[in-house]
């Protein structure tokens, strides 16, 4: 088949119509893809979520490296409870915050696999908080995918762990008070400090330019789960705009102007010599 | 023939766990049964490379069973009450998912954290489901160490058959006793899996998922009638007791566990008073051998239930003879084991000399 240029294709357009699959579609031509192992049906998440752009770019690197019969999700209990429903690969369903549980008894009995979490702040850094710590002490071998929006979705907008002082939510009505509802948990620098973990870095998704990022760290950190270098987590701050009481837009100028200024974006731990 | 052994109760239910081919064994340390976790640490994966982890909590050594048995592991864990308790969210999951997995619960006197002493307490807890939700467990209820061995490879059988959670129900004494056992021969560990396991993609199938959610109404109570006519095919089919003496017996007694050897005991005794006495002991607990109560009912002129509890299997000996015959309780508590003394002199007093307390 000839090489043809969009130009050709035009020149052609007066005298016959345009075939999609042939013309238009030329691997040469293509500049985005959904990516093939995120199931192609409507997501429940509101719309202008972070979630979706996270199973996106995390389903995007899993087709990339050509993993998806290598590797086992753990879905958790929250907004992402049905994480399952999208990413087509094998998965479980834990029990509210004991994925890294649920992934340590998977990833011990099959250390070949990948094998990855993906949780709420509730899920992770509240319920889970010491099948967390305790995972990544042991150095367990897994990546954990960390959605922070600072409240509880699924249950419509309650106070989480890592709720902003002062953030108004359905349980801390006022704002939330530090001295009597305790302080946002900083669970990702909490967890650098364990020589089990390898890698934590935090990333947004709320520009083009952060969800680049962000895919990249979740490369590498399969990257390093293959080289066998222990518990990596990547953080991802984000939105939600239902329950923030927002727009989209609006939810990620707040991403972007309260957020990340509490949760600065970048590395906080990286293995010796990367 | 397998080799003829002297050993501790929990030792030789260790010693079957490996010889079964087990995968993976996650537990945390609790009074009576921490040998578990020492025998397998120190034996098991040298020998079969079976994964051994001490978990931080029994809240995460049940959740790292349900991902190791999501992934069609053979794989088991073991604790006694307290830890049993914190184990009941992950067993309801287990339940719900149809994950097979096999624990033993080395029972110790509550409430609260109560006693390290033997006990049946959590009879109720183990029979009716103990967490949340309408599920069963398929609870086996040895009496020797001999049956701590051979219950480890008939309760994995149980639970790849049913796909259902299997426990094994026994107590401090029994975990902690030593007796002769005859152990049967290493068994391969499984290379082959299960078509729902979560391995990773097939290439050309759909992907396997594990989960009890099922938001919508409809499609819960579906998954909730499957699960119904499971267990009543597990009635069917799975029932085990032992019957002792039934052909003239005008009375029974009955227990479970290391209660009921001390029931065929105080039988003998019994007999040898010239009472007509047999024994009846569920082997089984869920699915529980009503039938066998309700056959021999008519003839009898009462039941004795004893248990190292205030009472919970008596419930079950009850609703099976459904008034047929009188069904009385004996039981001590608090670690507290009955002598065949004491329940031979409860039998005259209940029965022969109608005496209540």
């Amino acid at each position: 088949m000839s090489e043809r240029t969009y130009v050709d294709i035009e020149a052609e357009l007066t005298d016959q119509p345009i075939n999609f699959d042939e013309d238009i579609c030329l691997a040469e031509n293509v500049v985005y893809v959904k990516p093939q192992t995120l199931i192609d049906i409507p997501m429940h998440y509101c719309p202008g979520c972070g979630h979706s752009t996270a199973h996106k770019i995390l389903m995007e690197v899993v087709d990339e490296m050509g993993i998806q019969e290598e590797i086992i999700g753990v879905a958790p209990v929250g907004c992402s409870v049905f994480a399952y429903h999208y990413m087509n690969v094998d998965m479980q369903e834990a029990a509210h915050g004991r994925a890294c549980a649920v992934a340590t008894g998977i990833k011990r009995i099959m250390p070949e696999k990948y094998v990855f979490t993906y949780q709420g702040d509730g899920d992770l850094a509240a319920i889970g908080t010491a099948e967390t710590v305790h995972a990544a002490n042991r150095g367990e071998n897994i990546l954990v995918v960390f959605i922070n929006n600072g409240i509880y979705g699924m249950t419509s907008g309650q106070m989480a762990p890592t709720t902003l002082p002062g953030m108004v939510t359905t349980t801390s009505p006022y704002g939330r008070d530090v001295k009597t509802q305790g302080h946002p948990l900083y669970i990702s620098n909490l967890l650098a400090n364990l020589p089990g973990v390898a890698y934590v870095s935090r990333h947004s998704v709320h520009t083009p330019n952060n969800v680049r990022k962000a895919k990249k760290s979740l490369a590498k950190a399969l990257e390093y789960q293959k080289q066998g270098l222990g518990f990596c987590l990547v953080e991802i701050v984000t939105n939600c705009p239902s329950n923030w009481k927002m727009t989209p837009k609006q939810s990620n100028q707040f991403v972007e102007e309260k957020m990340i200024p509490f949760y600065p974006l970048g590395d906080i731990k990286v293995p010796e010599g990367k | 023939m397998g080799d003829l052994k002297l050993m501790k109760g929990n030792e030789a239910l260790s010693e079957a766990m490996i010889r079964a081919g087990c995968d993976a064994y996650f537990g945390y340390p609790i009074t009576p049964q921490s040998e578990v976790l020492e025998y397998l640490a120190r034996e098991a994966s040298q020998r079969t490379g079976m994964v051994v982890l001490q978990a931080e909590s029994e809240v995460a050594a049940i959740n790292m069973i349900y991902g190791a048995a999501g992934a069609g592991r053979r794989v088991m864990t073991t604790s006694s009450s307290p830890g049993i308790s914190l184990m009941q969210e992950g067993l309801s999951y287990i339940a719900s998912a149809e994950l097979p997995c096999l624990l033993a619960n080395v029972v110790r006197g509550g409430p609260g954290l109560g006693t390290i002493q033997p006990s049946q307490a959590d009879y109720f807890q183990s029979v009716k489901g103990g967490g949340h939700g309408d599920y069963k467990l398929i609870v086996l209820a040895p009496s020797s160490v001999q049956e701590m061995v051979d219950f480890v490879k008939l309760g994995f059988e149980l639970g790849e058959k049913y796909r259902n959670p299997v426990m094994i129900l026994t107590d401090g004494a029994i975990g902690q006793m030593m007796e002769k056992v005859v152990l049967f021969e290493q068994m391969p560990r499984k290379t082959e899996f299960p078509d729902w396991a979560t391995t990773g993609k097939k290439p050309g199938k759909d992907r396997n998922y594990i989960t009890s959610l099922h938001i919508q109404s409809e499609k819960m109570e579906e998954i909730n009638l499957r699960l119904q006519a499971k267990y009543k095919e597990i009635e069917k089919n799975e029932i085990r007791y032992q019957a002792v003496n039934l052909d003239d017996a005008e009375y029974v007694f009955t227990g479970f566990g290391l209660v009921a050897r001390i029931c065929i005991k105080a039988m003998e005794m019994a007999r040898a008073k010239g009472y007509k006495v047999g024994v009846i002991r569920p082997i089984t607990v869920f699915p529980f051998p009503t039938q066998v109560y309700a056959d021999i009912a008519p003839q009898l002129k009462g039941i004795l239930d004893v248990e190292m509890n205030a009472g919970q299997m008596v419930e079950d000996v009850r609703l099976s003879v459904n008034g047929a015959t009188k069904v009385e309780f004996y039981g001590r508590m608090g670690g507290m084991i009955p002598s065949p003394e004491e329940i031979l002199e409860n039998f005259e007093r209940i029965y022969i000399k109608g005496e209540t307390k």
